[in-house]
């Protein structure tokens, strides 16, 4: 597809590229980004807009297969572009798990069909997600895994973690690790701390997820592989990661919107919508979340988009499932509470929401170079956008509804085809 | 006239978090009233007459339930007891859903007992026109007991303000202590908890209370002795070692009370594990415990706050 975009403020940090420009996508790909390009195809005017590349998500819930109710991979991926997404990668904790090359082909078969954006799988780092054997990771890297784990739980036996790394080490494939302690959440429900402590409710303390954190980036130091820490959300994983990469360790790591944005102040609501794992945790750590943006520790920002159905949040706090919903809202509240909260610029933004994932990794898009995939947003930084009741997704578990943020996306382009927006 | 319920700000009780200092002396003031109702040789008054209480009790409850019922008689309304066990609860419905069809026979209040903490918000929320009457919800808030243990210690020593409370047991997983606190500090009262750091919530110094770690530094100096129940059905293994020794840490003795304040009130909330928080010889001493009488004030201060958050249903009939 053909699609020449003019007078775009073009913001590509993979090469400290801040300009107005004119960017010129032929067959899908970027052939040109210049002064004043002179072409006969489809023309966008993004006069007042930036131009960004592709937002790619590191952390999406697609819940298909066997989980329809709450989303599929055509409505995920609906939701994707609708955020300014261009390619989300896929957990694997659907039912069956992606534990086995058939899954990961019939997930990228949906996606190919019916998907409005890329989907890159994510494999099972163990047989049915159990923890106790090696899923076939080779077998699934070949399929088109991008990276492994077991999201939703943690890889408790060390053993297995060091042989998934070592493993994955081979295949040049990160292990993705959802880190936190169940011994030690005792069946918390919230961040532990005073607001747990004032509503009653049992708390999931740092130290849950610390203590994995501290041991992960040794195994990773150990076996000199990959490993990338899924949502952190506390000071002391921050800090662990942070000493961890000047150490040399090859550790990368996400953050959500979510734990940018809001702190367990917010509880006192009891909505469901605020339940989420890891939890929304004090304000210390979430100012440590923001100081790790800032200085760098932090590589992406990523969702975590958690489609939950209606009635499974439509109860008692205690039993609502974890998981909040998180592409359409993602810019506009990272927007908010990063670039016009003056805690970064916003071209750091958009290297955490796209030349940042790319490169951890290592997929292809996330910059505009000429030869690169032609995936683009198109931003109104300063637009302001009422976040509605219902979305592109099939769920609606989002705790910002009815917020006023600024950061619209206009358009969203793949392989130079217009998929959302003008 | 200025009608009684227009002097709480909400519909609700749904904790003492959020009522004012003037709303709890209200409430008490209201209670003692309704004490001489119930020492008459006719205990009724019309006041809730035509009125519908249901009170929903999903988790077990003896004093609680049964003295609503009987505040709730006295004050002649309609009332209902639901329990879930023997109802659709066991079928798998939802609180929402059971509330929903319960609300559409058009009761005037719902009394709530629930294990999961905010479930009685999430049905004032849900409900504009019914009051709604957290009889505990988990481990937030159990506001009528804190309120009739306010009326215990207002009845015998005559104020809350400058009174050391010290609150000795199963922190953690006390409602009861939670309401306690937000009451005795709005009312200024200073509060100290006892237990071990196993038994501690996190952060709770933040709530304005003394934390220590020794029973007897608990109750040196202290007016009132507060005793909560060991929830023995939700501790795992961990919490301390054995029932034997934490008798002997944290165990209310006579030799413990000889070296409290002459004229110190002990209470307990019940249900009570005698010899396991609270010795029976102290129990049933009739010069320090004061616990029956918390159960006798549990019926005044419960038909107080029915009466204040009825008025806004009664259409002027008073």
């Amino acid at each position: 597809m053909n699609l020449l975009i003019t007078n775009g403020r073009v913001i590509d940090p993979s090469q400290d590229l801040d300009a107005t420009l004119d960017l010129l996508i032929e067959d899908g790909t970027i052939s040109r980004v210049d002064k004043r390009i002179k072409s006969t195809v489809e023309k966008i005017d993004a006069k007042g807009l930036v131009v960004a590349p592709g937002f790619i998500d590191l952390h999406t819930h697609l819940r298909e297969p066997g989980q329809e109710h709450k989303e599929t991979i055509a409505t995920g991926t609906r939701a994707a572009v609708a955020g300014g997404y261009t390619a989300v990668c896929a957990m694997a904790n659907t039912v069956p798990p992606n534990d086995e090359r058939a899954v990961t082909e019939m997930v990228l078969a949906e996606a190919a069909r019916n998907g409005w954006c890329r989907v890159y799988p994510v494999g099972a780092v163990s047989k049915g997600l159990k923890g106790e054997e090696l899923a076939e990771l080779a077998d699934l890297h070949a399929a088109g895994c991008v990276a492994v784990s077991d999201d939703g739980k943690p890889v408790y036996n060390a053993q297995l973690m060091r042989r998934a790394l070592e493993y994955c080490s081979m295949l040049n494939m990160p292990v993705i690790a959802h880190e936190e302690d169940a011994n030690l959440n005792e069946g918390g429900v919230m961040h532990e701390g005073f607001f747990s402590t004032l509503l009653g409710m049992r708390g999931i303390p740092a130290a849950s997820e610390e203590t994995l954190v501290a041991r992960d980036v040794i195994l990773a130091k150990l076996t000199n592989a990959h490993v990338h820490i899924a949502h952190l959300s506390t000071a002391g994983a921050v800090d662990a990661v942070r000493r961890a990469r000047q150490d040399g360790v090859k550790v990368t790591c996400e953050v959500t919107p979510h734990h940018i944005a809001l702190g367990d102040d917010a509880l006192q609501s009891f909505s469901t919508n605020l339940k989420m794992n890891p939890p929304l945790r004090g304000e210390a750590h979430r100012k440590a979340i923001l100081e790790g943006i800032a200085d760098g520790t932090i590589d992406a920002i990523a969702t975590d988009h958690a489609p939950h159905h209606f009635d499974e949040k439509n109860v008692e706090f205690d039993l609502a499932p974890f998981g909040i919903i998180g592409l359409e809202t993602a810019f506009a509240v990272c927007n908010e509470h990063l670039v016009r909260a003056k805690v970064i610029k916003l071209p750091r933004l958009i290297e955490m929401l796209s030349c940042g994932p790319a490169r951890v990794f290592n997929l292809p898009g996330g910059t505009l170079r000429a030869g690169a995939l032609g995936d683009v947003t198109l931003i109104d930084p300063d637009a302001k956008v009422e976040v509605p009741r219902e979305f592109y997704s099939k769920a609606a578990n989002s705790p910002f509804i009815g917020q006023t943020l600024r950061g619209r996306i206009v358009a969203t382009i793949v392989a130079g085809e217009i998929k959302h927006g003008q | 006239m200025r009608t009684a319920s227009s002097a709480l700000k909400s519909k609700d009780l749904l904790g003492i978090e959020l009522l004012t200092p003037e709303e709890i002396t209200l409430i008490l003031d209201t209670a003692e009233g309704f004490k001489e109702v119930s020492e008459r040789p006719v205990k009724k008054v019309p006041a809730l007459r035509g009125q519908l209480i249901i009170n929903l009790f999903m988790e077990a409850s003896t004093r609680t339930r049964v003295s609503f019922e009987i505040a709730e008689k006295r004050l002649s309304a309609d009332t209902l007891n639901f329990a879930a066990s023997g109802s659709a609860v066991e079928k798998g419905e939802t609180l929402i859903d059971t509330a929903e069809n319960l609300v559409a026979m058009h009761p005037n209040m719902i009394v709530i007992r629930h294990k999961h903490p905010g479930s009685p918000r999430m049905l004032a929320d849900r409900f504009e026109n019914i009051s709604i009457i957290n009889a505990g919800d988990g481990a937030h808030e159990h506001p009528t007991q804190a309120l009739l243990d306010a009326f215990t210690i207002r009845e015998r020593l005559g104020r809350l303000q400058g009174v050391n409370v010290s609150i000795i047991g199963d922190i953690k997983y006390s409602r009861v202590v939670r309401s306690n606190i937000h009451l005795l500090t709005k009312m200024k009262a200073n509060v100290t908890l006892a237990a071990p750091p196993t038994l501690m919530p996190a952060e709770i110094e933040q709530m304005g209370v003394r934390v220590v770690h020794s029973l007897d530094e608990a109750i040196e100096g202290a007016d009132v002795i507060m005793m909560l129940r060991i929830q023995l059905e939700r501790q795992g293994k961990l919490s301390f070692p054995s029932l034997r020794e934490y008798y002997n840490t944290f165990g209310l003795t006579r030799e413990r009370v000889r070296r409290a304040k002459a004229g110190v009130l002990v209470m307990h909330p019940g249900p009570m594990n005698r010899g396991v928080e609270i010795a029976s010889d102290v129990a049933d001493d009739p010069k320090v415990s004061v616990i029956l009488d918390q159960v006798t004030n549990g019926v005044a201060v419960r038909m107080a706050v029915l009466y204040l958050l009825g008025g806004a249903h009664a259409g002027g009939s008073e």
